[in-house]
């Protein structure tokens, strides 16, 4: 409290003592670069209409930079634009185009580095190569803006939001577009990411690395090169997500590799090429997901132990799930499969007989992947219930004792 | 020939099995929306079923057609009429017929459930043109087979056989290919086995809209570049056109010179 109090009075002195420095084209501050260096901190910039043609803006003073509708700083083509090196400061209704492209240095519209308490809403970033590269901070808030990009190769673009090493994070309702990554966080910790749309990118929608105790929900992920990937983090929970339409040979609406502890829920996962692959999970549940025609649900290379799929709805997938040892260690229990064909004699909503996911044509495709071509032909139909009846190339005690016979998450 | 044509036409529609297909497929479409409820997913089953058993009537019903209609067929014959409209007009006769019962007979209850409004209207129109093409390639394989055997019951047989070995055992034999040559690059191999069977050619057809997703999983240029982009449909539905010409042909050809 006292701490909230602190604060309280540290902001009021600061709008007392605040001036507003206007810049446009026809007052005495014609360029940002010029009203940065004769402002304090506290005060607001405030950028009338036109376009300002200025490049590597370094602001160290903790000022908030408002921007009026039709503000935009035009980088040519050839740097940075706006680098932040302070704390408490705020961004607002600025749009930037055109930052260049380098091989060796990430050109971001908007740079922070080692800052805190900071706010970055409602700008437009259009043309970037990196939207807003963030490194070293904490508390920052990053809201309401969308990033785009128009780059062909993953050489030549850059991510949206890149955050390498921060905590605390919060990132909402931001679109995403036409970069190579959409969100890009790297030794992140504790931040929440929801309700942003990141969308037709040429890598990942989201890529986590090395990032523990964050939590993403609400999100859409769609038409991305590659999907979403959480690589390497710990304590992760994801809910109320949406996955689709992520197509390519490696291509996933999810991949998750080397994640511990995980939580995912409320999913959808709906016509990717593989809904969930996991490499070197552990202990993850996987809870009210809806898998809806995907090309696999869901695909668990080795080493994933203990991961719990319950009530999760696996819905006309060409494959449910493909599996690549004979040994099990997860557990399927009081999911729908709309492929199961059991009975349900007692009236109880659990089938009578347990569900066998892997099929032994889903294991063949592993082997031989051009078998493909022979998806639904009466053989494989044929083969697959020979399996069914007695299994030997799939694990057999890979199965969902009691599958549900009704639709959960509808 | 449209004389004969018609005379085939009228004379099958007229039958009891025409009717008994046409209330197969009638009932089928029903019950499959019925359970269902929705047309996409009744699309799905639907695939699996046209594609066999599309095939197995047509090969059956031309076979049947030929050897029941033997001595009429000998009668024309007689007559101062070109062989080959004759066979023509009773090829094409079956086909439509046939055609015929499986559009009416899904057509029906699909409209009835509201096809118009639903998205699955392309996978549906796609299925029924893939089913129609196959009864003609199956009616046109089964009079080559019936053409070179004079005996009904090996006429059968090997129709059946055929069916059998289009249907089943190609697919068997790709597979265990597939396996046997795992180490060598297969994918161009693979499409190419595809194309020489017309079973599999509509059932890549469908699957290329139905689970394109699936299909893309695979890395490979020629898969990638025929399941991608529209090349694939275009060359599938082109050679299922050679499928329905060159049995045609060889009907015209054996024709020629057989000795009634």
């Amino acid at each position: 409290m006292k701490f909230k109090i602190f604060f309280f009075l540290f902001f009021s002195v600061l709008t007392i003592s605040a001036k507003q420095i206007e810049v446009c084209h026809s007052c005495t501050i014609k360029t940002i670069s010029e009203a940065i260096k004769i402002s304090v901190a506290g005060d607001e910039i405030f950028v009338k209409k036109g376009i300002y043609k200025e490049q590597n803006i370094i602001i160290d003073k903790s000022i908030s930079l408002i921007g009026e509708k039709g503000a935009v700083i035009d980088g040519e083509n050839e740097g940075g634009i706006l680098i932040f090196e302070t704390d408490n400061f705020t961004i607002k209704g600025i749009k930037i185009i055109n930052v260049g492209i380098s091989y060796t240095i990430d050109y971001a519209a908007i740079k922070v580095v080692k800052a805190q308490n900071f706010i970055i809403e409602d700008c437009i970033l259009e043309g970037v190569f990196f939207g807003i590269l963030i490194e070293k901070s904490k508390k920052g808030i990053i809201r309401n803006n969308k990033i785009s990009s128009n780059r062909k190769n993953e050489a030549s673009s850059g991510n949206g939001i890149h955050i390498w090493s921060g905590s605390e994070m919060e990132i909402y309702n931001n679109e995403l577009f036409g970069l190579r990554d959409g969100l890009y966080f790297e030794f992140v910790k504790k931040s929440e990411i929801y309700k942003n749309v990141s969308h037709d990118n040429i890598r990942y929608g989201l890529h986590f690395m090395f990032s523990n105790h964050n939590i993403y929900h609400h999100n859409e992920f769609r038409n991305n090169g590659a999907g979403v990937a959480v690589m390497f983090s710990k304590f992760i929970t994801m809910y109320n997500n949406t996955f689709k339409l992520n197509w390519g040979s490696a291509s996933y609406g999810l991949l998750l590799k080397e994640i511990y502890d995980a939580e995912i829920y409320n999913n959808l996962f709906e016509e990717n090429t593989i809904g969930i692959n996991g490499e070197g999970c552990t202990r993850i549940n996987y809870t009210n997901n809806t898998f809806l025609r995907n090309g696999w649900a869901v695909k668990i290379a080795g080493a994933c132990y203990a991961n719990i799929f319950e009530k999760n709805d696996f819905m006309h997938n060409s494959l449910d799930l493909a599996y690549n040892s004979k040994v099990n260690d997860n557990k399927f229990e009081n999911n729908y499969w709309s492929e199961y064909t059991g009975y349900d004699l007692d009236k109880d909503g659990v089938g009578d007989i347990p569900y066998r996911p892997v099929k032994l044509f889903s294991y063949i495709v592993n082997k031989t992947p051009e078998a493909l071509v022979l998806l639904r032909s009466l053989f494989v139909d044929i083969i697959n219930f020979s399996e069914k009846v007695s299994p030997v190339f799939t694990p057999d005690n890979l199965m969902d004792k009691k599958p549900i016979m009704k639709r959960i998450n509808d | 020939m449209l004389k004969i044509l018609k005379y085939s036409f009228y004379d099958l529609m007229r039958s009891r099995w025409s009717y008994v297909y046409f209330i197969f497929y009638l009932l089928l479409g029903f019950v499959l929306l019925f359970l269902n409820n929705d047309v996409s997913k009744a699309v799905i089953t639907l695939m699996n079923i046209i594609i066999v058993l599309t095939p197995l009537i047509g090969t059956i019903f031309g076979v049947m057609y030929y050897y029941n209609s033997r001595e009429f067929t000998e009668l024309l014959l007689a007559q101062p009429i070109n062989r080959s409209k004759i066979f023509m007009g009773q090829y094409i006769g079956i086909s439509l017929s046939l055609t015929l019962s499986l559009l009416l007979g899904l057509g029906i209850p699909f409209v009835a459930y509201g096809l118009f409004k639903s998205a699955a209207i392309f996978d549906f129109s796609l299925l029924l043109v893939v089913g129609s093409f196959l009864n003609f390639i199956f009616v046109a394989l089964s009079y080559n087979i019936a053409l070179s055997t004079e005996n009904k019951i090996k006429g059968f047989g090997y129709a059946i056989l055929m069916w059998l070995f289009l249907a089943v055992i190609y697919d068997g034999l790709f597979l265990i290919s597939l396996m046997i040559f795992n180490d060598y690059p297969l994918d161009k191999f693979s499409l190419i086995a595809t194309m020489f069977n017309p079973i599999d050619l509509s059932r890549i057809l469908i699957l290329l809209k139905l689970d394109i997703s699936a299909l893309l999983g695979y890395t490979g240029a020629v898969f990638r570049k025929f399941f991608g982009t529209n090349v694939g449909m275009l060359i599938s539905m082109f050679i299922l056109i050679l499928w329905v010409v060159f049995p045609v042909f060889r009907i015209n050809r054996k024709l020629r010179k057989k000795d009634f």
